[in-house]
């Protein structure tokens, strides 16, 4: 068949495909589009029959480009995220978590046994504190956490609007921390333990320093509320990224290149879980950590009862299949 | 553009001669994406990052007015346009941040397929990585020596950002008496004439001349008239109009 007849032949059918895509790309009245994968499969074999006729660049080209098009719209990826939240907070994040335990572990042990002990060795030797953390900013910790000073956190007694621009430094900065926690774990997982233990270190030096000096109370009862969920935000976020330097270092039988991708679809959608707990933390950071109104004694409680939530969240929410799912 | 076309059945494809990276839809159809090199998506960086900075700029000015309010708006909006900027252009407005849309650019998925949010999230995290040690020194080095011109965070997200499809325009064939060739042509050179008709309007009539003298001998006609000759081949398996 000449070039002219099959384009004579075809045309009208052509510029109504072409019709159809762009309304389905505009996302516009997809009611009559039941025709749709019919109509590409048709195309399809039209840009076949034209390529093996020899017909000129021109017609191929734009055929091309039409199943290109029609393939897009076929074949997208449906985002589970976006489709069931709910069961994701529900269940799958915490399965998730169970599933990958190993790489949890891991950077729990690196991160909290980091500051765990950097937290006991500060307190038996107090010098030790000046070898991790510039001397101006001990001071700094000191007079925010000072007790004599009648107030808690960064600043001084909030206002409302006081605790807003707290809840969005804290939004920026901690999952600001997880990200870079996350992506270098790409670099073998080198860079995710560096931050495991460079946060570790940190927040431990500055715990045992201000617990040896005698400000344990209005530390401790300012951070037990909000760490249940920052703390093991950046320990699973240091999960996600050693799981990704795991795939480039054991990829097993797959190819690198592979097993990273494998494993990084999966680490991302725990890294999502990381921004949710991270959004909780910095609420509960700026709006109940900092009150002076309640006891110690009842952030302790509070603080012990989130602490709670969040482990037997994390250990035993999805473990029943329901509904939602 | 010829490569693809004469095989026999069944063969394998070889390689294009350019960066051209080829998609196998599940119909048996190979679809050519063109990868975008490491200049062109340079500038396109560049272009977001001084949009960016230019919103930030702009947002830091109204929000001074707003005191203490403003401060903590804008800590979540520099949060914002710095990790989101780009997972919500891509994702919202088809793979195209305004920079990759100026440049002509998109990011699909290896498939050929529209970037999702785990994707665009994934590569655009790992933005990080490829910004170390410094000046986007490891995605450079990445870009550079993988044929499709990925960096590390397309590396792990399984995505490509590729040339987008610029709408074409019918070339004009000239006019001339169909004609048929002295001898049967294979499809490699009936897509060669069909090539040399349609692209002689962006070619000066030296250089038409120049291409049409070489086929002068095996098409048996003098060298002054092979340019007829050829496109009245052209005409003949065209087709009439």
């Amino acid at each position: 068949m000449k070039q002219s007849l099959f384009e004579n032949r075809h045309k009208a059918e052509w510029a109504q495909f072409s019709l159809l895509l762009d309304r389905l790309e505009r996302n516009k009245d997809t009611s009559r589009v039941a025709s749709f994968p019919k109509d590409y499969r048709r195309l399809c074999q039209q840009l076949a029959l034209a390529r093996e006729r020899g017909y000129s660049s021109f017609l191929i080209d734009s055929l091309q480009q039409q199943v290109l098009r029609g393939h897009q719209q076929l074949y997208r990826h449906r985002s589970r995220l976006g489709a069931n939240a709910l069961g994701f907070i529900l269940a799958d994040f915490p399965r998730l978590v169970r599933e990958q335990w190993r790489f949890v572990l891991a950077a729990s042990l690196m991160f909290f046994g980091s500051l765990i002990g950097i937290a006991l060795l500060v307190y038996l030797f107090p010098d030790l504190v000046y070898n991790l953390i510039p001397a101006e900013q001990v001071s700094d910790m000191q007079s925010m956490y000072d007790p004599d000073a009648g107030h808690l956190g960064r600043s001084a007694e909030r206002a409302a609007s006081e605790d807003w621009v707290m809840f969005g430094f804290y939004i920026m900065h901690n999952i600001g921390i997880a990200f870079q926690t996350f992506a270098s774990g790409l670099l073998f997982g080198v860079g995710s333990a560096f931050f495991l233990f460079f946060n570790g270190l940190t927040i431990g030096a500055v715990a045992g320093h201000l617990t040896q000096i005698g400000y344990g109370q209005t530390f401790w009862s300012f951070v037990i509320g909000h760490g249940a969920f920052e703390l093991s935000a950046i320990a699973l976020a240091g999960a996600a990224g050693l799981q990704l330097g795991w795939a480039l270092i054991a990829p097993g039988r797959l190819p690198r290149g592979e097993a990273l991708r494998i494993a990084a679809r999966k680490s991302v959608l725990l890294i999502c879980g990381v921004m949710l707990f991270l959004l909780i933390a910095a609420f509960i950071e700026a709006y109940w950590s900092s009150m002076t109104g309640p006891t110690p004694l009842t952030k302790y409680l509070v603080g012990a009862a989130l602490w709670m939530l969040v482990l037997s969240y994390l250990l035993f929410a999805g473990r029943i299949r329901h509904a939602p799912e | 553009m010829l490569e693809t076309t004469a095989l026999p059945r069944k063969a394998t494809l070889s390689p294009p001669l350019d960066t051209r990276y080829q998609v196998e839809t599940p119909e048996g159809i190979d679809l050519p994406l063109r990868p975008a090199g490491l200049m062109v998506r340079a500038l396109a960086f560049a272009i977001d990052l001084g949009l960016r900075g230019l919103i930030l700029g702009l947002l830091f000015i109204v929000l001074a007015f707003l005191g203490k309010l403003g401060a903590g708006l804008g800590s979540i909006l520099l949060f914002g346009v710095s990790w989101w900027y780009m997972v919500l252009f891509e994702v919202l407005n088809q793979g195209r941040s305004p920079g990759k849309h100026w440049m002509g650019l998109r990011v699909v998925q290896d498939d050929g397929t529209p970037i999702g949010w785990s994707a665009s999230l994934l590569r655009n995290l790992l933005r990080f990585v490829d910004l170390l040690p410094f000046g986007y020194f490891l995605g450079a080095i990445s870009c550079l020596q993988h044929p499709n011109f990925k960096r590390l965070g397309d590396l792990a997200a399984g995505t490509l950002v590729i040339y987008r499809e610029q709408p074409l325009s019918r070339p004009l064939v000239p006019d001339a008496e169909p004609r048929r060739p002295a001898f049967p042509l294979t499809l490699t050179e009936q897509r060669a004439i069909l090539g040399f008709a349609e692209r002689q309007g962006e070619l000066s009539d030296a250089r038409v001349t120049e291409l049409a003298t070489i086929l002068a001998q095996p098409l048996k006609v003098p060298a002054p008239r092979a340019v007829a000759e050829l496109n009245g081949i052209a005409r003949g398996l065209l087709g009439p109009a």
